[in-house]
């Protein structure tokens, strides 16, 4: 999913990053462990509009049994949830940190990921700020980028290929669950391709 | 030793066989099984909303998405990497689907003038009941497509080998001129196959098939893909970008980012044209994927023979087939089709009457099935002089860019010696 009304930045490709940066901020085993352990997502710019990306994202994660966060300047509650004004405000840990937000404003966030102790800095599909990564990094955080948090659950869930999408997941091996259910809270690690 | 989590790319073949499908967690069925059904039980209320709203993956109804034509959607997808693929009933089906998806009326289409005769109907009459003009061009001329373009231009549209003149279209130019104008390019690739080339891979940013050609294989079902590349930027194209009023204003490619065409054609286009790919059809379609390599090398191989063995025929006046270093296309057939350029392929027969030669040359055929259709493993024939384009004079025949002697070939599987032995014995009787 992407966020490109709110994201000032030139799409034209699969990814804005070379083929290095894939290999280390869309590697495989990184999402898949990140997707395999996250309970708690804040996601910073999730929109109050149910027809936004950001909205599509959090309605699926919510479903999947993860804990959503959302992180809005005005806004009260979002699908539910109450919201906080900045990551700093957030009372509760917060395993991944998921940015709908203009790539040339993630470094502010990456800072305060560091502070709130996140362990993962994940941008959505077509941001990408290395200087918002180093922040990150330098704090201990795996980092993400370019990628939709939605798609790659989707990918790794087997749900992505009800629609034809190419997910690229190619195995012999028996899944390990017949559909996913919407309600309860599957464990990633067990069920990932 | 790379790490068993490590990405790997698969080559072609073991995506042919893999992709697509994972034994499922319950049976563990090794072949992709044919789900016959039209519908799926919802989870709970909630999460059917939810479905209804595009905002779970899942399964709708069968107009819509089926596991089985999913698994054939994905593993041709995989197989021309691109972002994913829509299914359809038929090869022209994919055309209609594709241009309802991306044109509105009064938008404009260049396409090459070198098409299928059911593509060019379709895209003049159909096309002008929709509001939308399509220019032809000489496909070879840059010129001419540059000159046709304007400002109402939404598409390029040409075939990866068009026929009858076996002539191979030069994807990446073409992909640039596209991509210049804001407009996606659309290649036909039904004669090319997802083995012999890829046109995303060279820039092009939908790919289209009759699957009911060499994909499926063996004459036996009519079917239709879309591939799209995922890497067209959509964000100033209307159709994709601005809020859209049959799905509660979504924004597809705000929303579905590189699926935002695809999701479209599929929750809006199949849904609303009922044009979808029947799941038995797929699975149809899956056997012949799971054999393509090997089915187009020998296709490849049976046609140059056989294309070779015409060239110097004397009653042979010309051959249309890339793979031949006389045609003019030779280069841009290396180019784009390096393992051959596909086995449908005319040529022409001399002589005071080349039409009646025509009707003869086929009467004495053996092996050579007599019928309107490509891409079966069995060999093919047609003199469309005396069927599809009786009706023409020699004159107008020559207009359309057929002349009275030509003979259409789609070159099968079987035994070499023998379908020249067939081919011989039809010339020395005319
Ligand atoms: C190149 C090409 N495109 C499209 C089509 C239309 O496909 P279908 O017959 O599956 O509708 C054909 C069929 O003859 C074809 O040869």
């Amino acid at each position: 999913m992407g966020s490109r009304s709110g994201a000032a930045c030139d799409l034209t490709s699969h990814s804005l990053l070379t083929a290095e940066q894939k290999a280390i901020y869309q590697a495989p085993d990184l999402v898949r462990r990140t997707l395999g352990f996250a309970s708690s997502v804040a996601i910073v710019g999730l929109s109050t509009k149910r027809q936004k990306a950001s909205y599509f994202v959090a309605t699926f994660l919510k479903s999947r049994g993860i804990k959503i966060i959302p992180v809005h300047p005005k806004a009260d509650r979002i699908l539910g949830e109450k919201v906080y004004p900045t990551l700093k405000d957030i009372p509760e840990p917060v395993d991944v940190v998921n940015i709908f937000r203009p790539s040339h404003e993630c470094p502010i966030y990456a800072a305060q990921a560091v502070d709130i102790n996140a362990k993962v800095f994940w941008l959505q599909l077509g941001l990408f700020n290395e200087e918002a990564a180093t922040i990150a990094g330098a704090g201990g955080l795996d980092v993400i980028m370019d990628l939709c948090i939605k798609m790659e659950y989707g990918r790794y869930d087997g749900t992505m290929r009800f629609l034809g999408m190419n997910t690229g997941v190619l195995t012999s091996k028996k899944a390990q669950i017949g559909r996913i259910s919407s309600h309860e809270d599957v464990d990633l690690s067990e069920c990932l391709l | 030793m790379s790490k068993p989590d490590q990405k790997r790319d698969f080559g072609f073949e073991t995506r042919m066989l893999h992709a697509g499908h994972v034994p499922d967690a319950v049976t563990g069925s090794r072949a992709v099984p044919i789900y016959q059904t039209t519908s799926y039980v919802f989870d709970s209320p909630q999460y059917a909303a939810e479905l209804f709203d595009l905002k779970q993956y899942g399964n709708i109804y069968t107009r819509i998405n089926n596991p089985t034509t999913a698994a054939f959607e994905e593993r041709i997808a995989s197989l021309e990497e691109g972002a994913g693929a829509v299914a359809t009933s038929s090869g022209m089906a994919a055309q209609l689907v594709t241009m309802m998806t991306l044109l509105e009326p009064g938008d404009e289409v260049v396409a090459s003038q070198h098409l299928y005769g059911g593509t060019r109907t379709q895209f003049v009459h159909t096309f002008r009941k929709l509001g939308v003009t399509a220019h032809f061009v000489d496909p070879d001329d840059f010129d001419a497509w540059e000159a046709a373009i304007n400002s109402k231009t939404r598409a390029l549209y040409a075939e990866t080998i068009g026929n009858p003149q076996g002539s191979v279209v030069d994807i990446s130019r073409l992909a640039a001129l596209a991509e210049s104008n804001n407009c996606p390019l659309i290649i036909d690739n039904t004669f090319a196959t997802p083995y012999l080339c890829q046109p995303l891979n060279h820039g092009a940013h939908i790919s289209l098939h009759s699957a009911t050609k060499f994909v499926g294989g063996h004459g036996n079902s009519i079917g239709g893909v879309i591939i799209e590349s995922g890497r067209f930027d959509y964000s100033h194209y209307p159709t994709i970008a601005n809020p859209s009023p049959s799905y509660h204003n979504l924004r597809f490619y705000d929303t579905f980012g590189l699926h935002g065409f695809l999701m479209k054609a599929r929750v809006e286009t199949v849904r609303d044209t009922g044009s979808c790919l029947s799941p038995f059809n797929a699975f149809l379609l899956i056997q012949g994927l799971e054999t393509l390599s090997i089915r187009m090398d020998r296709h490849v191989k049976n046609a140059m023979a056989i294309a070779r063995y015409l060239e110097d025929d004397p009653n042979v006046e010309y051959v249309a087939y890339p793979g031949l270093e006389s045609s003019p296309y030779h280069e841009l057939a290396l180019r784009y089709c390096p393992r051959g350029p596909g086995a449908v392929f005319s040529f022409g027969l001399r002589g005071a009457d080349p039409r009646g030669a025509g009707r003869r040359f086929i009467e004495a055929l053996n092996l050579f099935s007599h019928l309107a259709n490509v891409g079966d493993a069995r060999s093919l024939v047609i003199h469309p002089a005396s069927t599809t384009h009786q009706q023409l004079s020699d004159e107008e025949l020559v207009a359309s860019g057929i002349d009275p002697g030509m003979i259409r070939l789609s070159i099968g599987l079987e035994t070499e010696e023998d379908l020249l032995w067939d081919l011989d014995q039809a010339l020395r009787a005319i």
